[in-house]
């Protein structure tokens, strides 16, 4: 993501028309491919390194529980830049919902506290929505300001309400979690099939049987969000019109759309998603309430999955499990576990540099196979890795995945754009 | 004149509006706001607080020139938190281990700061460049990440010392230290006067180099900056590394005035603050410095709330509020000041508003 | 046909904006089945008064009147429904939509979004000789197809009164001999048009009624089969149209600017956007470049100066004395040290810094050289110096230096950058569309500062869409087609017919 306001100047597009793409593969078959790789390169890993927490069925539960977050994150953000606005103040946003989903929960319940971390994270959208929107302030400089704010408020009501019930100005009481519902049929034969230890069929059973065990129906509602975001964004006429805002307002303009109208709503659902994933850490398993620096910067991982997956529903969905697998891993696994899954990345590369050996790209080949050899050796060269820097393997994930996945991206045209009514051509 | 009015007006808008929605807020909770911004006003003429304003001023100041100096690239280096805290205790590290004589050994430690916070800005600067990775989130993924470096570097297996109940880096020598002037009760930072000579240098890259012009063209506009001949990779590179360099200076004040050693518990956020005064301040040298003494008496003076049950948490609302509605202010501003030259314009030539074919713009 | 109905008539229409009046008392009366020309030089106030019937301005006074009924069009969407459909001069499409979807974006209801909607598509595609897949992807489309989808966009609407902001401006004669042919046909079945234009033949040749505005304002209305393109020049400036011919010929032996086997790549993909580019420019020549827009005339003049890096081939600047230098390995700066001038295609995008100073605007490309820079410090005084010198000798009408570039006119700004280019005696200028959008006398000047340089031995690369002035400057011209050269023309004896059906690849230039 390009973040300086005008085009990348080494960069700006060709006028010469662009040569249609052909599609050879649907995305969903691209998607079930994909997983199927992955799963088979952490078989390949946790057999060849004895750690069965790479494919247990706790690892992937924990990994599914702090991935929602991020992946709601990553659907604020899609919201919000389908629209034309960047919205880096996703994290302000969430930490706003986990404000309001600690107090909610504790007066209401815990759908009173979804809806309270709902409302206030659209707040906090409106008031970016506001500032960018109607002000044509600098989208990045207003998100920052926003996570100002939010970190600020939060605090300033935590002490004022939590306090007094908990203490701690730091801390809320202990709220209600949602129930937990498992699939039991099919939950206990994916459970002998883990316990069978076969290579293969029983990490792909631990892995599955983590998806659909102890599944609270705010993860039901986010992964249903997904296909949902889709449908709505590029299958009916509202959706067209809010694309049609972050790829040419003007155009849209000269056919009657009301754009600010359209950026408003993108904006504010994009504040109503991140702070269900603020709800996402305070109403599940693991959380249990308010906790100052819970969401821990979870909010700019969203936006990372985001760009790694396109500006598309999918690919972002691929981004928060890729995010979200490796939080979920260090956090039931340990160091041991993060050892492990940097051999299953060295599998990776060797793959990669097979197929780039194949295309002939012998620069790219060349990186893998160093790339390889780096993570290799930090593998073989210890039994733990440092305590203090396990916490942080998400973000270290984040940043890696960022530099090296090199896809053609393709943000909307007009994103982070400044608009004003009457103003085009 | 005009650019007078462009450039105070705004902050002076974004305060009363600020003061405003904490007043409201603070009516929310059952405090009387006047009492508690009286409060913190008094708290200023006692004790230490004002030379302790003007100290943490000087930190603040200092943040908030190495984000400017990447924000006249729209370049948002929000990385400055990491880049300040992983050169901090780098720098006391090898400050505490190094026994050289008096002068030197001080400037020694500055480099040594500016070096590692330029070295923790490289990464997201060359991911930039090489990988078009947005630096916004690769600095935040370093800040988070620059916790565990912080923890793991003053672990005793490695290079912490246990000092009564706190694991801190060994400290730093005499001879390494920038001695202070006792005002008072109180000790003034003598990095004061350093921030003072690094600001006017930024004023002096901004406005009479070329570096300076191609910096604010790249940041006005990238395609007239390119067409220009200015290389914005290189111009990012220099820029983000330029910013990261400043930021290792942000712990100087307090490590060499004060500390003497860095600690798990030394302060954190100043990165952060930087962001706010920038903006505030619009990339100005001189601005700046108002913001930065604006912010740390606020957060100076926030401690007296306490005393009339009023939460110090509504110095961080004011601070958020007044950074956003800063910048909408200033969008405003620019605004009617575009219209108003365009009118200068359109008069100048024919005595009255012009049309279009005389010069008057469309 | 007698006592035709006016289906349009705005009446003592005026909208001003900071420091200028863009409309003052205008009054336009349009009859139905006719076509309405309005005329008027770069910046005369025809867009504003255009937006305004679109709805997309308000007017400060006055009154609109459709079909005998006052209107008040608050929005584009108000003036659709009132019948009134716009193609733009610059495209308001999105690349990143489908062809459909850029059509459909905001009718949605009108025949829905599935068959009945694909049905209609097709035949108006059918109509207007669109022939694309409908999902295909915008940024796949040439030029031409895309104003069709223009045309299409107004058609499915169902408008009656369709205004035509500039649409030859990105066509040569033979597409606006087919423009026109279908406007005609469309007239005959019952279709009224509002034809912008500051081309006098084409007004000539198309309209039954124009009417001329200047200024802001309008100065009235003529037929076009009795009046002459000389008193119609008249009514709009006031006085002959400028020419861009020049007299005798300067060129020289000396070569300055070698390009050869020039080849640029589309980064993923090998297709060519220049494939193998040669020629060469001398001192005191103009090569022209001819050729519809998106055929890589941008990205030649890009990698020329250094904006993007060619794949294969070499760029040679030769001095006085024969020395040639490669610039391949130069970055942009390089390139102008070593006296490239480069006036853009879009001076605001990547000519001037519009809310600098015009002083400041004066360093952009030059802050390394005299009289603006002292290597790494710059010379503000001396930048303020030259600045004041172009603003006398270039006519820039401006109250002072200090005034930021935003704030001036289209034709100052450019008149301000072609100084500034022209300033540091260049022995290259590469001039991209240097007079559009800009008014008369802008136009005027800026082509005798290009007579007065290139009589001095400054060799020039010249883009431009508008013939006349491609023809008139030039003393070589080259059509470029999908990243070749393909042929060349003598500007003396080609005409804009034989060069526009080069520029299609129909036939050869003479």
């Amino acid at each position: 993501m390009s973040t300086v306001t005008d085009e990348n100047p080494s960069a700006t597009p060709l006028t010469v028309p662009a040569q249609p793409r052909r599609r050879r593969v649907p995305g969903w078959a691209r998607g079930i491919l994909w997983a199927v790789g992955v799963i088979a390169i952490l078989s390949t890993a946790s057999y060849l390194t004895g750690v069965n927490t790479l494919t247990s069925t706790n690892t992937a539960q924990t990994a599914f529980r702090l991935a929602l977050p991020i992946l709601l994150a990553a659907l604020g953000g899609l919201w919000a830049e389908r629209a034309g606005v960047i919205n880096i103040g996703l994290e302000g946003m969430m930490i706003l919902g986990t404000w309001g989903a600690a107090w909610g929960a504790y007066y209401g319940g815990v759908w009173a506290g979804l809806g309270a971390a709902i409302l206030l994270g659209a707040l906090g959208g409106l008031l970016h929505a506001i500032a960018t929107v109607t002000f044509n302030v600098n989208h990045i400089v207003s998100g920052v300001a926003i996570n100002l704010l939010g970190l600020g408020v939060a605090r300033y009501l935590a002490t004022l309400i939590f306090e007094p019930l908990s203490g701690n100005p730091r801390q809320s009481p202990p709220v209600p979690t949602f129930d937990t519902y498992s699939a039991s049929f099919l939950s206990d034969w994916l459970s002998d099939l883990e316990a069978q230890q076969r290579v293969g069929i029983s990490d792909a059973a631990g892995l599955i049987n983590g998806l659909v065990s102890k599944v609270s129906p705010l993860a039901m509602i986010a992964i249903l969000l997904v296909p949902l975001s889709y449908y709505i964004l590029w299958r009916t006429r509202f959706g067209l019109r809010l694309r049609s805002c972050g790829e040419n307002p003007v155009a849209a303009e000269s056919l009657g759309v009301n754009v600010y109208a359209y950026k408003y709503i993108g904006v504010i659902c994009s504040g109503g998603l991140a702070g269900m994933g603020g709800a996402a850490l305070v109403l599940l398993a693991g959380g249990g309430g308010y906790l100052e620096n819970q969401t821990n910067g979870r909010g700019y991982i969203g936006l990372a999955a985001m760009i790694f997956g396109n500006w598309r529903p999918g690919g972002l969905l691929g981004g928060a499990a890729l995010f979200g697998y490796a939080d979920g891993l260090r956090l039931a696994g340990g160091g041991t576990a993060v050892l492990a899954l940097l051999y299953g990345a060295v599998l990776l590369l060797a793959v990669i540099v097979v197929v780039q050996l194949i295309r002939r790209r012998w620069v790219a080949a060349a990186f893998g196979v160093v790339g390889a050899g780096v993570l290799y050796w930090i593998y073989w060269a210890n039994d733990d890795l440092p305590s203090d820097l396990i916490p942080y393997t998400a973000h270290f994930v984040t940043l890696i995945v960022l530099a090296v996945a090199s896809q053609r991206l393709r943000p909307p045209k007009a994103d982070g754009a400044r608009y004003r009514r009457g103003e085009g051509d | 004149m005009t650019s007078w009015r462009t450039k105070v007006l705004p902050p002076l808008l974004a305060i009363i509006f600020s003061l405003l929605i904490c007043s409201i807020a603070l009516l929310i909770s059952g405090s009387d706001p006047l009492q508690a911004f009286a409060t913190m006003v008094e708290q200023l003429f006692r004790g230490t607080t004002a030379i302790d304003t003007v100290n943490l001023g000087c930190v603040y100041y200092l943040s908030g020139l190495a984000v400017a100096i990447g924000f006249q690239m729209n370049l948002f280096n929000i990385g400055v938190e990491g880049q300040y805290r992983f050169a901090a205790v780098i720098a006391a590290i090898a400050g505490g281990a190094m026994h050289l004589p008096p002068v030197i050994h001080t400037f020694v430690i500055i480099l040594v700061a500016a070096l590692a916070g330029a070295a923790y800005a490289a990464l997201p600067a060359i991911l930039k460049v090489t990988r078009g990775v947005s630096e916004v989130i690769s600095t935040i993924m370093l800040n988070s990440i620059v916790g565990g470096i912080v923890a793991f570097l003053i672990n005793p297996s490695q290079f912490g010392v246990l000092t009564g109940n706190n694991l801190r880096t060994e400290e730093i020598d005499k001879s390494g230290q920038v001695p202070g002037i006792p005002i008072g009760g109180a000790t003034l930072f003598g990095f004061v006067f350093i921030a003072a000579v690094i600001g006017l240098a930024y004023w002096f890259m901004l406005n009479r180099t070329r570096f300076g012009f191609e910096l604010k063209a790249s940041g006005e506009s990238a395609t007239a900056a390119a067409a220009g001949g200015v290389s914005a990779k290189k111009m990012t590179l220099v820029a983000m590394l330029l910013s990261g360099g400043v930021a290792g200076l942000i712990a100087m004040p307090e490590l060499l005035g004060r500390d003497f050693s860095y600690a798990i518990t030394s302060t954190q956020n100043y990165g952060f603050t930087g962001i706010a005064v920038a903006l505030l301040g619009r990339n100005h040298p001189g601005g700046i410095a108002l913001g930065a003494l604006l912010w740390a008496f606020l957060d100076k003076s926030a401690v007296s709330l306490e005393q009339v049950d009023v939460p110090k948490e509504i110095a961080v609302i004011m601070q958020g509020a007044i950074v956003l509605s800063v910048v909408v202010a200033y969008e405003v501003v620019k605004r009617a000041d575009l219209a108003a030259a365009q009118r200068r314009v359109g008069r100048a030539v024919t005595g009255k508003p012009a049309s279009v074919a005389e010069g008057g713009a469309v | 046909m007698s006592n035709p109905s006016p289906v349009v008539e705005l009446a003592g229409i005026t909208k001003r904006f900071p420091g200028v009046v863009a409309n003052s008392d205008v009054n336009l009366t349009v009859n139905a089945g006719e076509v309405h020309a309005v005329c008027g030089e770069n910046g005369a106030g025809k867009s504003t008064l255009m937006k305004i019937l679109y709805g997309m301005q308000q007017p400060d006074e006055g009154t609109i009147t459709i079909n005998g009924e006052q209107a008040r069009l608050r929005n584009p969407q108000d003036a659709i429904n009132a019948g009134i459909g716009m193609v733009h001069q610059h495209f308001m499409l999105a690349d990143n939509l489908t062809v459909k979807e850029n059509v459909l974006l905001g009718a949605e209801s009108l025949h829905g979004i599935g068959r009945k909607a694909n049905d209609r598509l097709a035949e108006l595609a059918n109509q207007t000789g669109l022939n694309v897949p409908l999902n295909a992807l915008l940024e796949t489309l040439g030029v031409a197809d895309r104003q069709r989808v223009e045309i299409v966009k107004v058609l499915y609407r169902g408008a009656r009164i369709i205004i035509l902001d500039e649409p030859t401006a990105v066509l040569v004669p033979q597409e606006v001999d087919a423009l026109f042919d279908t406007v005609r046909e469309m007239r005959e079945r019952g279709f009224t048009f509002i034809f912008i234009s500051h081309k006098l033949d084409e007004v000539r040749a198309i309209a039954d009624t124009v009417t001329v505005i200047r200024r802001g304002t309008t100065v009235g209305t003529a037929d076009p089969k009795t009046i002459s393109s000389r008193e119609l020049a008249e009514m709009m400036v006031g006085s002959e149209l400028p020419s861009p011919q020049t007299r005798e010929s300067t060129v020289t032996d000396r070569d300055v600017l070698r390009v050869s086997g020039l080849q640029l790549r589309a980064e993923g993909s090998d297709r060519a956007v220049l494939d193998d580019i040669t020629f060469t420019v001398h001192a005191g020549e103009v090569l022209g470049i001819a050729g519809v827009e998106g055929n890589g005339q941008t990205e030649l003049v890009e990698t020329i100066m250094g904006l993007r890096r060619q794949t294969a081939g070499r760029i040679e600047l030769v001095d006085a004395e024969g020395m040639a230098r490669e610039l391949s390995r130069l970055g942009t700066l390089a390139r102008r040290e070593a006296g490239i001038g480069y006036i853009a295609e879009d001076r605001t995008r990547h000519g001037l810094l519009l809310t600098q100073p015009l002083w400041a605007n004066r360093i952009l490309g030059y802050q390394s050289r005299e009289p603006v820079s002292r290597g790494q410090l710059l010379d503000i005084g001396g930048a303020r110096a030259d600045t004041e010198r172009i603003v006398r000798d270039y006519d820039v009408r401006t109250p002072g230096i200090e005034v930021p570039a935003g704030a001036l006119s289209g034709g100052n700004q450019q008149k301000l950058v072609v100084g500034r280019e022209l300033s540091g005696s260049p022995v290259l200028l590469i001039a991209s569309h240097p007079t559009r959008g800009v008014d008369v006398g802008a136009q005027a000047l800026i082509w005798e500062q290009i007579r007065q340089a290139r009589h001095e031995g400054l060799a020039v690369l010249l883009i431009s869409a508008d013939l006349d002035e491609l023809i008139g400057l030039s003393d070589t011209i080259q059509v470029m087609l999908r990243g070749r050269l393909v042929s060349e023309a003598d500007p003396a004896t080609v005409t804009p017919q034989q060069l526009g059906s080069a520029m299609t690849g129909a036939g050869e230039a003479a």
